[in-house]
């Protein structure tokens, strides 16, 4: 059989490749390449001309006071969100891999809220907050003021996320081998001087992980702030996702929401890539 | 008492300790659902009473939430659509990209394998939000294809193959030796048939883990379903959740309902397949 003729290689790759790679060129490179052109037109959605524009769009998106203070909110509230996930999720980690009975009962328990969708999660805890809490608490719905829904938004994010980066956080814990921390141990660590020294160093790559990925998953959070908030009180918990999908499918500035998509995307991809080369620098092995 | 028995005493307390702190713990996780299940079954004016009550006051212990719910939201309809589209979604993900897996692990060198193989890599940090406009404008605009379960199933597929076929890439990479595909070919068999006898077979672990990653994601996505499917004999379970929310929102006994019939597919696979979801998510998170 001739493997080096491109005719061969053509039959090949197509055979195996083709419906993987059309599907993916048709869903994500000619829709990223189409939107690059949009952020220079501004198109309504409806209209069958796409008025050009250059870089007004860019201009108007710099100038969208709307957009940067849900930027800011979002960035506020990813850091808290990303703090306390990755802070709750390490505990839990640690006290399911102390070998106590029952732990995998309670990993599987923790996970729960992972398996269910955001649209939903956001109505279940909606009602905690509107009724148990105001009934437990004797006083008024969190929801319903501004600081409190960026409170409210921020618990129910942890307490999806938590779960998820346990399981990535109890993977790390595991990959330690036991021989690394009894030969602190004999050399007069305390338990706690081992998990600061040994253990914690050596999972690192477990941190960058798991903090890359509740960076990128808060950044563009949507779904629970459709359900739990929808924006409100007064448009005060309005995040950066939720002001595109507004700009673009309810304003109709379609060119003027795209545009924002990509600068929501640039500072997401920077400040993601940005934290995995810091924390891959330090990476150490045993 | 000896040290070592003071020292096994102290290992006791503190298990004894941490186990309480997990069920505290376990409690608040599982709050919000506990608070779903007690008043599912009571009356909506008893819920507005006290909905920390076990049973309701005035109408007591009560079904009528359920038929209603599943009328309203059109339940077996929409529980339907979600099945079919994530059976089939992911089943397609599944063969896709794991035969384009298959071709660039072992083409390694053909320009085109090293082009798709780092577009992919490169695309998956982008995040819906900015391919949403461009999607909606070209296929409902241009091509006029929205409003079809099929659309939607290639949609989901199309965004997932990158992903699945980075761990098919892995696995095929680490696990599958060369002299098997060798033997294989001596024995007579096409590169065709070599995948599927020989390879595919050998791929089940990870076959199992993009399986259950991508059957939530795609049973659980909303975003993408309510822009494709704006029908409502259409709409998968999350979307139909947010429009009867949209509508029945003072109902809150239906909203109970339809909230707890929601959640209880997923729960329901979850109990039977919960180690298997456990590990398959944990090896996908730590290979992406």
């Amino acid at each position: 059989m001739k493997q080096n003729t491109l005719g061969y290689k053509v039959k090949q790759y197509l055979m195996f490749a083709g419906p993987g790679t059309l599907l993916f060129l048709c869903v994500v490179i000619v829709p990223f390449i189409y939107g690059l052109y949009l952020t220079l037109t501004s198109w309504d959605g409806v209209s069958a001309t796409k008025p050009f524009v250059g870089f007004a769009n860019f201009a108007s998106a710099f100038a969208d006071g709307d957009y940067w203070s849900a930027m800011g909110r979002t960035v506020i509230y990813s850091v808290f969100a990303v703090i306390l996930i990755n802070i709750v999720a390490f505990a839990l980690a640690y006290l399911v891999t102390m070998g106590i009975k029952g732990q995998n009962f309670f990993r599987a328990g923790f996970f729960v809220p992972n398996l269910i969708g955001g649209i939903v999660l956001g109505y279940v805890w909606k009602f905690v907050f509107n009724r148990a809490f105001v009934a437990i608490f004797n006083s008024t719905s969190l929801l319903s003021t501004t600081s409190g829904a960026m409170f409210c938004l921020i618990l129910v994010s942890v307490w999806q996320y938590a779960g998820y980066m346990m399981l990535i956080y109890v993977a790390g814990f595991m990959s330690v081998s036991t021989e690394v921390k009894e030969a602190a141990m004999i050399d007069g660590c305390t338990p706690t001087q081992a998990m600061w020294n040994v253990t914690i160093p050596l999972m690192r790559s477990s941190f960058v992980q798991c903090i890359f990925l509740s960076i990128t998953r808060c950044f563009v959070v949507y779904d629970v702030n459709l359900s739990l908030t929808n924006g409100e009180p007064f448009g005060s918990s309005v995040m950066a996702a939720m002001h595109v999908y507004n700009q673009a499918f309810t304003y109709k500035n379609y060119g003027l929401g795209q545009a924002e998509a990509l600068i929501l995307f640039i500072v997401c991809a920077i400040v993601g890539v940005t934290q995995v080369m810091v924390g891959k620098k330090g990476e150490v092995e045993a | 008492m000896t040290e070592n028995e003071i020292a096994a005493r102290n290992k006791k307390i503190g298990h004894a300790i941490t186990w309480i702190i997990l069920l505290i713990l376990f409690f608040c996780f599982i709050f919000p659902f506990l608070m779903v299940i007690v008043n599912v079954f009571k009356d909506k004016s008893d819920i507005t009473r006290n909905p920390l009550s076990l049973i309701g006051a005035t109408k007591g212990f009560t079904l009528q939430n359920f038929p209603e719910a599943m009328n309203k939201m059109n339940f077996w309809t929409v529980f339907g659509n979600s099945l079919i589209i994530t059976v089939c979604a992911t089943i397609l993900t599944i063969i896709v990209s794991s035969m384009a897996a298959f071709v660039i692990v072992r083409n390694g060198r053909w320009k085109v394998c090293t082009i798709v193989f780092s577009l992919m890599i490169a695309s998956m940090v982008i995040p819906f939000q900015v391919l949403m406009v461009p999607l909606v404008s070209v296929y409902g605009g241009t091509l006029g294809v929205l409003n079809h379960r099929l659309t939607l199933i290639l949609m989901h597929v199309g965004f997932s193959v990158s992903m699945a076929m980075f761990m098919f890439h892995g696995a095929i990479k680490t696990n599958i030796p060369l002299e098997l595909e060798e033997a294989a070919t001596i024995d007579g068999c096409s590169r065709w048939t070599t995948y599927w006898r020989v390879v595919f077979p050998l791929l089940k672990p990870t076959v199992a883990t993009v399986a259950i990653i991508n059957t939530m994601a795609y049973w659980n996505d909303y975003l993408l379903p309510s822009l494709v499917l704006t029908k409502k004999n259409l709409y998968t379970i999350p979307i139909a959740t947010q429009a009867f929310y949209g509508t029945y929102s003072t109902d809150i006994g239906l909203v109970m309902a339809a909230l707890l019939l929601a959640m209880l597919p997923i729960l329901i696979l979850y109990v039977f397949l919960q180690r298997y979801i456990v590990q398959g998510v944990t090896a996908g998170a730590v290979k992406g």
